[in-house]
């Protein structure tokens, strides 16, 4: 690990001042469990790490009746443990308890596991978030069992490692971003990963000296799971990940989304899927169908078609478990 | 990052060059007045170099210099010689380093020492004594809760930390919940038996 300076700021317009414009020269640190690793193994080397852990506004958890606001430094356990979170978004809850590492969940913060940066193992190993070495991708002709089986054809093949990502953008939530000089937006949580194209590019929208100050969820009646396959629980990440969130009156859905994890740059959001089960009732076959629709435009790379089936299963089963029928 | 990242004009290398000397102007990292830093007992701005820093461990505050790039464990270990909590993965995938912060089970190899000043800090160190172990201790003891050991500090902190959250687990919550700590000797039946027993005496 390279030294760098440490900076405490106690509010975000100094925190957004001590951030440097462009990737590289700054790093923000929120609870630590990815970014210090990340320092240790040199793939950012920045010459300031500005931490949050003083700015109060970024804390807590306030709920109302419309919608429930999620301060980007929440740790991943008091998400779980938040009454308001725990009655309307089940799929958050599951995809907290998935992670499996108490140490993690109780020091990781909501903006952390947004902003975490992927796990592929060229990345991790200093070929860059697109793995090239020369011109050319290390990943095809690679161990790409871990990688990408969509939106794999443009020069990123790595996964999107966000557990909340994909629960997050079916919910329909938004992500608050603070930049210099007071300037904040909002992202709707479904635009806000992207698949990098150049290697000093990042997995999202955020700018460098931009800071996710808090997520906003709409509280709409909406049914809503996450599923995972893994390897083990605990200590790892999904193989792949699938949330779902829709309204099921009168026994028929609608206003369905289906959002899948650890397939794609970014998480994808499978819309063959969604149209699949929309009208339909939630029963097996209509679960099962869907699962089947998620499959469809998967690009299995050499090492990683066994992602395919596990997509068909995860949709089926998080269809299941929102309708209360798992 | 190579020098291909040009801000500017300015190549990484030069710019940070300048940055040394106080030459370059790009505005992209505002330089800290001295006067804020005098100003403040806590800089809001310290290091890279040693910074001192006050660490409140076991119920003592202790004094130590440290480079912002020190981690919690490696303050731990090699500046304060509390050695309990061990160093085998060093990025967060196996819990050997486990302490508790504010209360809560942290991987120390992963949290800055500098990001822990001011909480309160409990190491295995601070648990029991061999004469007066913790209920959590006197468990594994009983229980056989480990082979060559080493995993053992980190598990005995995880324990006390799990059982403070849930004090009356089942034997799948405790599985799930201590999924963040690997024992290489494979001695999970001891410990399960020995949670659930420092459970039915009143936890940690
Ligand atoms: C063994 C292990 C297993 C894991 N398993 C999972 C898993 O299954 N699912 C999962 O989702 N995660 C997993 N994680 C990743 C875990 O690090 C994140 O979930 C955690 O939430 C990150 O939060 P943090 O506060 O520690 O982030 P940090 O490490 O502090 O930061 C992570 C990144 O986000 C940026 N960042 C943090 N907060 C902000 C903000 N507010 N604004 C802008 N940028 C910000 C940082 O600059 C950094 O690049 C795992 C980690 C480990 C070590
Ligand atoms: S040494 Fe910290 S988790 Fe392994
Ligand atoms: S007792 Fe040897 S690693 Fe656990």
């Amino acid at each position: 690990m390279k030294a760098f300076e440490y900076a405490t700021p106690s509010t975000l317009d100094e925190a957004t001042a001590q951030l440097a414009s462009s990737w590289g020269e700054t790093e923000v640190l929120a609870g630590g469990t990815d970014l210090v690793t990340a320092l240790k193994q040199e793939i950012t080397s920045p010459k300031r790490v500005v931490s949050l852990k003083n700015i109060s506004a970024l804390k807590g958890i306030k709920a109302s009746a419309n919608s429930v606001n999620v301060g980007a430094m929440t740790t991943l356990a008091e998400l779980a443990a938040d009454k308001a979170i725990k009655e309307h978004f089940p799929s958050l809850v599951t995809a907290v308890h998935n992670i499996g590492s108490q140490q993690i969940i109780s020091v990781g913060t909501v903006g952390g596991d947004l902003c975490q940066r992927p796990r592929c193992w060229y990345f991790r190993n200093g070929y860059g978030i697109l793995a090239k070495q020369g011109d050319a991708s290390l990943v095809p002709d690679g161990d790409n069992r871990y990688h990408a089986i969509f939106g794999n054809d443009g020069p990123a093949k790595f996964v999107s490692a966000s557990s909340l990502g994909p629960a997050l953008i079916a919910l329909g939530a938004s992500i608050k971003v603070a930049g210099p000089k007071r300037k904040t937006r909002t992202v709707p949580a479904g635009e806000f990963f992207r698949a990098p194209k150049a290697d000093n590019e990042r997995e999202t929208v955020l700018l460098p000296n931009e800071i996710v100050t808090d997520i906003q969820i709409p509280i709409r009646g909406l049914k809503n799971a996450t599923y995972e396959v893994r390897h083990r629980f605990g200590l790892d990440w999904p193989y792949v990940a699938a949330a779902v969130a829709f309204q099921n009156k009168g026994g028929t859905v609608s206003d369905v989304r289906v959002v899948l994890g650890h397939v794609a740059p970014a998480p994808w959001a499978s819309s063959g899927a969604a149209k699949a089960l929309d009208g339909a009732k939630v029963d097996d076959v209509s679960a099962a169908k869907a699962g089947q629709a998620a499959t469809q435009g998967a690009k299995p790379l050499s090492g990683n078609g066994y992602k395919v089936q596990m997509v068909r299963t995860a949709v089926k089963r998080a269809i299941l478990a929102a309708a209360g029928a798992a | 990052m190579t020098d291909n990242n040009v801000t500017s004009g300015v190549s990484r290398r030069g710019f940070l060059k300048g940055l040394g000397v106080g030459t370059v102007a790009t505005g992209l990292i505002p330089s800290v007045a001295p006067e804020t830093e005098a100003a403040e007992q806590r800089p809001a701005l310290r290091g890279p170099g040693e910074i001192p820093i006050t660490l409140k461990i076991n119920g003592q505050n202790r004094q130590l210099n440290v480079e912002p790039r020190v981690t919690l464990l490696d303050a731990l270990r090699n500046r304060l010689d509390l050695t309990g909590a061990k160093k085998v993965c060093d990025r967060g995938t196996c819990g050997a380093c486990t302490v508790m912060v504010d209360g809560q089970p942290v991987y120390s190899c992963s949290m800055l020492a500098v990001e822990a000043e001011g909480r309160m800090i409990t190491t295995v160190e601070g648990l029991g004594t061999p004469t007066q172990m913790t209920a959590v201790q006197k468990a594994f003891v009983k229980h056989d809760a480990q082979q060559c050991g080493f995993c053992t500090p980190g598990f005995v902190m995880a324990c006390t930390a799990f059982l403070s959250s849930h004090p009356n687990p089942t034997l799948e919550e405790a599985r799930a919940g201590l999924g963040g700590n690997l024992c290489r000797c494979g001695t999970y039946a001891g410990i399960m038996e020995a949670v659930l027993e420092a459970a039915k005496k009143g936890g940690a």
